[in-house]
């Protein structure tokens, strides 16, 4: 009877820890347009239009220009930046590139993706992307991991004819994320999320004023703080499976009844 | 089978909090905003080729006069519009004085629409095309104010005056004022033309339009008059140095400087124990510059000590570059411990092309954040907890292990007692 409660809830156990595993891998559901989507693109990084994760923008501009927009991502999460860019009806070949910074104004890596293709002639359009590292709560200064914060996304041509340039264009950017969890837990955090002009923009809220901002995400909401991850699942989970391997154990030994070799008492 | 209950609601309610914090959003807050007026300047060269009848069958002065009422009309309410030209006045063939020809045709300000379409409807392609004189008369119209400040020109052929070369002209504007973008449009253009238009462009951090069609130009100037209506953070201007000690010192915020070929700029800022330090600069190529290029930008203790770098390189086009770094300091036990002056450096390694000036400067911007330092890390792992199958495998083996001990020990012990 022990034996198989024991058995039982071990079993219940390991289906249940079974769950993180496969939370882990499910990607991010905010796949939503909401209508709210940014139509035009900034041209520095001062003026780089803001998109939300999930959020599909648009922009038109010119060949040559330098689009720019910018997104938040936080912990655990692997953003992937994907765009497309329209080009006009009658163009020579030229090549474009996608280019992620971070909220240091830091080119990032990209693990994956093809950040620079080449449109041959009269090609309709381009398709870029970039998968990011994992954005990790912590890192040494002297590294450029990625870290919690604004991430800014530069698109422009970077090779062209003459005759190409100040041509119309239309380009489309999405940005999704995977969430990684507790795999790429590190321990420590941020005081505040790489949001650039954040110092600034502390001191302009206590004073109630409104001014512009370099990077308008939040300071203090919407930021994961750091202390969790799935670890804690795991750790609990194990601990729990070992006190029941223990008690088992104890019960296998220890046995019912008489030890072998006493005599019964009277 | 209350245990076994109790035993499942807490391992549900632990895959709640897990689901919860995978769920996290990653949310922001949009501001709201309120600063100076925006001022645009639209520039409208009247030379005599605007007569061409080739955009959409008619002439470009006809899609430009078009064009312009449909800006007018939805230009936003906060943006103060002014309107100037270029050849629309002098008739004669006398060079000195068609390359003086440029007038404000609706001055800066808040904007009569009635007023402004009347001014734009009496104009006739007539003269020269004066591009860097009225250029440097528009930068004079948008003068004062703290707001951004854009010029947008709209020509069809090349500057007629030379020697002063509007792309100089546009560079020496752009490093007078703060914030001041020239963008162009070229219609209908010849090779020539599009690359002093976009020279002009790329001099001031603006950009450049090809026009073929009437929509095209009307799309691309409404376009760019609300891109002037979007709030912006305005640099502030600075100098730095070419050493530490003479250094300005910084507080948060964003700055603006020029920095020359070979030069090093220095800027001090204070950083308090349990403060994070975080700079930016990104260097832009305002002029033809070589293919490769670079930025480095270092901190160093007061002595010359370098805490840590930020570099970067590249190649090819680009309009800037740029990089940062982070310096956290650490929390003193003392609490007399005082803030210390951190040493910024920045250099960049732009080659200039032949034949082009080298100043003024390329222009920097840096950003400086003090920031709360980060909170203390021990291991790689968090809080030194650990996951995976491994973890989950190597704990029940102990544990059973531990228990097989446990049974024995306890076995053993009753033997003995019950044998005394």
């Amino acid at each position: 009877m022990r034996i198989t409660r024991v058995l039982g809830a071990t079993l219940l156990a390991l289906g249940l820890a079974a769950g993180p595993a496969a939370a882990d891998s499910s990607p991010s559901p905010s796949a939503s347009d909401d209508g709210k989507a940014p139509t035009q693109a900034g041209t520095s990084f001062r003026t780089a239009a803001e998109i939300e994760q999930g959020q599909r923008a648009t922009a038109s501009g010119s060949t040559g220009d330098y689009l720019y927009w910018s997104f938040p991502a936080d912990t655990g999460q692997r953003p992937t930046v994907e765009a497309t860019v329209k080009l006009p009806d009658t163009h020579g070949s030229q090549t474009w590139q996608l280019d992620v910074y971070d909220g240091l104004r830091r080119r990032q890596s990209c693990q994956y993706g093809a950040t620079t293709r080449t449109a041959a002639q009269g090609a309709s359009s381009v398709e870029l992307a970039c998968v990011l590292r994992t954005v990790r709560g912590w890192s040494e200064p002297w590294a450029d991991d990625p870290l919690p914060g604004t991430y800014y996304v530069r698109l422009t041509v970077v090779d062209l004819g003459a005759s190409d340039l100040g041509q119309p264009v239309g380009a489309e950017v999405r940005v999704g994320s995977k969430d990684i969890g507790g795999a790429a837990a590190v321990d420590g955090s941020l005081g505040k999320p790489l949001v650039p002009g954040i110092a600034v923009k502390a001191d302009a809220d206590e004073d109630g004023s409104k001014t512009a901002v370099l990077s308008s995400f939040g300071s203090d909401d919407g930021w994961s703080s750091g202390w969790w991850s799935d670890r804690w699942v795991w750790t609990a989970i194990g601990g729990a499976l070992a006190a029941l391997a223990g008690i088992g154990g104890y019960a296998l030994t220890r046995g019912s009844g008489r030890p072998a070799g006493v005599p019964p008492q009277a | 089978m209350i245990r076994r209950q109790r035993l499942a609601a807490g391992v549900c309610a632990l895959l709640a909090a897990l689901t919860a914090g995978l769920a996290f959003p990653a949310g922001a807050v949009a501001d709201e905003t309120e600063q100076a007026a925006p001022k645009v300047e639209l520039v409208l060269d009247v030379s005599g080729s605007m007569r061409t009848r080739d955009i959409d069958g008619g002439t470009r002065m006809a899609a430009a006069k078009q064009a312009f009422n449909e800006v007018l009309d939805a230009t936003p309410e906060e943006v103060e519009l002014g309107i100037r030209t270029l050849g629309a006045n002098y008739h004669g063939n006398d060079r000195k004085e068609g390359c003086k020809d440029t007038a404000q045709l609706y001055p800066v300000g808040p904007l009569n629409r009635t007023d402004a379409k009347t001014a734009v409807a009496t104009l006739a392609p007539t003269g020269w095309t004066p591009i860097g004189p009225a250029l440097l008369k528009a930068a004079d119209d948008l003068n004062g104010g703290s707001g951004t400040r854009r010029i947008v020109l709209i020509s069809d052929g090349q500057d007629t005056c030379q020697p002063l070369d509007p792309c100089e002209v546009a560079r020496e504007i752009a490093a007078k004022g703060i914030g001041l973008t020239i963008d162009t449009l070229g219609l209908v253009p010849d090779a020539k033309t599009r690359a002093q238009l976009s020279c002009i462009a790329d001099a001031t951090g603006g950009t450049y339009t090809d026009v073929r069609h009437k929509e095209e130009l009307s799309d691309r100037v409404g376009q760019l008059v609300d891109r002037a209506a979007d709030p912006v953070v305005t640099p502030v201007a600075t100098s730095g140095a070419d050493r530490c000690e003479k250094a300005p010192a910084l507080k948060s915020g964003l700055y603006t400087d020029r920095e020359e070929f070979g030069q090093q700029r220095w800027y001090k800022v204070d950083v308090e124990p349990g403060q994070e330090l975080r700079a930016s600069v990104s260097v832009a190529d305002d002029r033809a510059v070589g293919p490769n290029y670079g930025v480095l930008l270092r901190a160093v203790t007061v002595h010359g000590r370098e805490i840590v770098r930020g570099e970067a390189a590249g190649t090819g086009r680009t309009d800037v570059i740029s990089t940062g770094l982070r310096y956290p300091k650490q929390e003193s036990d003392d609490d007399t411990a005082t803030a210390e002056t951190v040493c910024l450096q920045v250099t960049q390694s732009f080659s200039v092309a032949s034949g082009v000036k080298t100043t003024p400067g390329l222009p920097l911007e840096l950003t400086v954040d003090v920031v709360d330092g980060p909170s203390g890390h021990h291991d790689v792992a968090a809080f030194g907890l650990g996951r995976g199958w491994w973890l989950l495998g190597a704990l029940v083996l102990i544990g059973f292990l531990a228990g097989l001990l446990w049974g024995w020990l306890s076995r053993w012990r009753v033997a003995v007692w019950r044998t005394n």
